[in-house]
């Protein structure tokens, strides 16, 4: 049995930021995470935005969060080195009819509390994004809108927290949760206690965070008889070719319907751009399948806002999905469809941070210090002196001066190494990305803290020879290295190892032995 | 920073590369550097183990590796210099009309080359899964051919033991063959045409040799799986390549390897300021396959996608002959 303080659970962007914003107090902290990495469900499927405020209704925790968790991502991203770019954001409208609501939208940011938004003509739209639809009547601009790589801050949160000595269990899904609070403690000294398994494994703290994205509902029924449900709401999206990243600076919205902000175009904090992503319901939590229905309507949808979108451009496409909470506590408590982050009336000392649909990624910052706030108000704890602020991410060679690749050759010759043509990633990066804290151990953990399989051809030259720097640094055999945990291992085997078999079963009489 | 001046640089020693080396100095061309990525020269044919490569260059039948090492040979009988795992990174045309090189490698850290003429050589890519966006699950075991045939021939491992084939190209055809003949089981080579783009003598000696079949008008509609590829669905198509409904069926397999198109490797053409042709993909040649910046040549699949090695070789003696000329006349005149 492990005893903490705190557990969290979930290591998506909300569960790391909460545990780094936590170890600001003298508290031992661990981290639950089922997958293999960090940042492995919604927090690496999204948008990559980071809002303005003006979509949510005055007065939630939305609207609150959003326009704070906003003014701090810049300050953040400088902390914890991570790409940020405030590039400005549109939200187009196509018919005068919808001016009105045009207007609401600027009136609803004002309230919320954003600055320097305006309405703009068509001319105005034009001089400013040359490549935005002659179609449009009007837009909403908002200066602060902004765009962030979702990998990049999940990562640094997480690493920064586990330099300030939080605990990160990867690969423990949590399967049990027992409120102990009502047993006595053999001492007396302690009176809320939660038991939480992860199949075998037992950890036990009096504070537990619930940060666990489209599992909130699941984990929250465990301890609470105030029932959530969580549908996932799935969106996809297509990422396009570098070659069309300038299409558009800004990220540029249509007007907003019930099923949240429509289809965007953006260019990604990397060049490139992103175009989704659609809204629908479904059961399952662990869907993330695309459909040609669903891509199609994507670029459909979003050759409306900007001219020049070319399918032939797309590299890859994904989905994603928004914990959207259905129903909570028989559908009174969140009409609004609020994010829900509160100690459970029920369960004291259990946190839900549940809901965490769009904004949510705009919100972290903000959310973070809410939780924190709202857990040392209930449970004060005394102030850590030796917490470390800053996180230095990786040498990026991609993006260095040619002084500074020299410098980098200088110290570490595998920083002239190119393994990445695409995206131009060196055998140094990849290399400092495995043993960092929280270090990458499978192709998609280097792909998110490198870039490297990123790029145009998807990983088709470089994954091969990633595989094999992954397998030497970690000192396992190739056969042991997996794209993304678990039952994802690259190769089945080496060559000629059913050979015979298979010939024989071809009709062949000789067997190759 | 490394500085060397060199009449000719070559980017790329895979077979254009080489071939374009070779007549270049059979030109009269004195200084000439070829640059590769990879750690050994030959590029692409050194994991080509099939037969088939040669017959018109050297009227033999001869396997990528072998076909690859005749010029190989050669260039280091002419002591023609080369530099490996040497990555470039940008090509300047400087006010002068020369070209600055900046590559790097783990010995030279970064280089700063000065060179008269380019050629251009770097090859192609395949195209990816995700270029095509075929939807459904992204779990492991979706490889482009050539990746796979990385795996294969050159690491001795397997990617997978039941496999699926989406398109009916030459690597397609050999991959398909491969994979048998290494142990696995190729459940089928689907193709979105009427009619698959590999050769004939591919088509028979790769597929219908061992029984594998080749459905025409098919395309993958979905992949499944969560963690490893458990299956795809197929569908047929009609004329204009759109799914016909209903026409589905579901194939249990544990990859998919991709074999639908190669892409000229242009970031360096471009980057450079020369036109791209639309239809190939490749830099808009003149009759001397120079791009539409001066002194800058291209030969090789980097300008369009060949069918033949030996139509690349072919290609590549002129460019080599071209910038040779380019470098003679530059060295007179350009002063």
């Amino acid at each position: 049995m492990k005893q903490y303080d705190v557990i969290i659970i979930g290591a998506g962007v909300c569960g790391a930021a909460i545990a780094r914003e936590m170890a600001r107090k003298q508290r031992r902290i661990a981290v639950l995470e089922a997958a293999s990495d960090v940042c492995e469900g919604t927090s690496k499927a999204n948008s990559g935005i980071v809002h303005a405020g003006h979509d949510a209704l005055p007065g939630t925790l939305k609207a609150k969060l959003n326009v704070l968790g906003n003014k701090k991502m810049e300050a953040l991203a400088e902390e914890l080195d991570f790409p940020f770019k405030r590039n400005g954001s549109l939200v187009l409208c196509f018919h005068e009819e919808d001016r009105v609501r045009l207007e609401e939208l600027l009136e609803r940011g004002r309230k919320n509390g954003v600055e320097g938004l305006k309405i703009l003509s068509p001319k105005q739209v034009w001089e400013m994004e040359p490549g935005i639809s002659k179609n449009v009547v009007a837009a909403l601009y908002a200066p602060t809108g902004g765009i962030v790589c979702p990998f990049g801050l999940n990562i640094a949160l997480a690493e920064n927290a586990a330099e300030n000595g939080v605990d990160f269990y990867l690969n423990h899904r949590v399967t049990k949760i027992e409120n102990r609070s009502d047993e006595e403690d053999k001492d007396n000294s302690c009176r809320r206690m939660y038991s939480v398994l992860t199949g075998e494994e037992l950890f036990q703290a009096p504070i537990v965070i619930n940060a666990a994205g489209v599992y909130a509902d699941v984990l929250h029924n465990m301890v609470s008889k105030r029932k959530m449900e969580i549908t996932p709401r799935r969106g996809e999206y297509c990422l396009m070719d570098k070659a069309s990243g300038n299409l558009v600076k800004a990220t540029v919205f249509q007007l907003p319907s019930q099923y949240g902000k429509g289809i965007l175009v953006t260019p990604s904090v990397h060049g490139n751009l992103l175009v989704g992503p659609t809204a629908e319901d479904i059961p399952d939590k662990e869907n993330t399948e695309t459909t040609a229905v669903g891509l199609k309507k994507v670029m459909d949808t979003g050759a409306l806002s900007v001219e020049g979108l070319d399918s032939r451009q797309i590299i890859t496409s994904f989905a994603g999905l928004r914990a959207h909470i259905t129903q909570y506590d028989s559908g009174v408590a969140n009409a609004s469809g609020d994010f829900v982050i509160e100690e459970v009336s029920d369960a004291p000392g259990f946190f839900d941070v549940a809901g965490i649909e769009s904004p949510g990624l705009s919100c972290v910052p903000a959310i973070s210090e809410y939780v924190a706030e709202l857990v040392n108000a209930a449970y004060p704890a005394p102030d850590k002196t030796d917490f470390k602020e800053k996180r230095k991410g990786l040498p990026n060679v991609a993006s260095a001066s040619n002084e500074e690749r020299q410098a980098l050759i200088a110290e570490n010759p595998a920083f002239a190494n190119v393994i990445c043509r695409c995206e131009m990633v060196t055998e140094g990066e990849i290399v400092a990305a495995i043993h960092r804290p929280l270090g990458a151990t499978t192709l998609d953990g280097v792909k998110r803290r490198t870039r490297a399989g990123m790029g145009r051809c998807q990983s088709g030259f470089c994954s091969p020879k990633v595989l094999e720097i992954l397998a030497r640094e970690r000192g396992v055999d190739q056969s042991e290295i997996t794209k993304s945990g678990a039952a994802s291992a690259i190769l089945t085997g080496h060559t000629k190892d059913d050979a015979h078999v298979t010939f024989s079963k071809n009709g062949k009489e000789d067997t190759h032995e | 920073m490394n500085r060397r001046e060199e009449d000719v640089v070559i980017i790329g020693g895979g077979p254009a590369g080489l071939a374009a080396a070779l007549s270049a100095r059979e030109a009269g061309c004195e200084r000439i550097l070829i640059l590769e990525r990879d750690k050994e020269l030959g590029g692409i044919l050194n994991q080509c183990i099939h037969n088939g490569f040669g017959l018109h260059t050297f009227q033999e039948e001869l396997t990528g590796p072998e076909y690859a090492d005749r010029y190989i040979q050669k260039v280091q009988e002419k002591k023609l210099p080369y530099l490996l795992r040497t990555m470039v990174t940008e090509v300047q045309v400087l006010d002068d009309g020369r070209k600055r090189i900046t590559a790097m490698n783990r010995d030279d850290g970064l280089l700063e080359i000065t060179a008269d003429a380019v050629i251009l050589a770097m090859g192609c890519r395949e195209r990816p899964r995700g270029a095509l966006n075929i939807p459904g699950s992204r779990p492991a075991g979706i490889y482009s051919a050539g990746t796979a045939q990385y795996y294969v021939n050159i690491e001795g491992r397997m990617p997978g033991k039941n496999v699926v084939i989406l398109g009916s190209g030459d690597i397609g055809l050999i991959m398909a063959r491969r994979m048998v003949l290494e142990g696995a089981r190729v459940q089928c080579v689907a193709e979105l045409k009427p009619a698959s783009g590999g050769l004939k003598r591919n088509i028979v000696q790769c597929l219908e040799d061992f029984d594998i079949p080749l459905y025409l008008c098919t395309t993958v509609a979905a992949v499944h799986g969560k963690e490893r590829v458990e299956g795809v669905t197929l569908t047929k198509v009609d004329e204009g390549g759109k799914a016909i409904p209903g026409s589905e069926w579901f194939v249990p397999c544990d990859t998919l390897l991709i074999s639908c198109g190669l892409i000229p490797e242009n970031e360096l053409t471009a980057g450079m300021g020369a036109s791209i042709d639309p239809r190939t993909n490749g830099p808009v040649v003149n009759d001397r396959l120079e791009c539409s910046v001066p002194g800058v040549f291209a030969c090789g699949n980097v300008l369009h996608v060949h069918e033949l090695v030996d139509h690349v070789s072919a290609e590549a003696e002129k460019a080599g002959q071209f910038a040779t000329e380019y470098v003679k006349k530059w060295k007179v005149e350009g002063m």
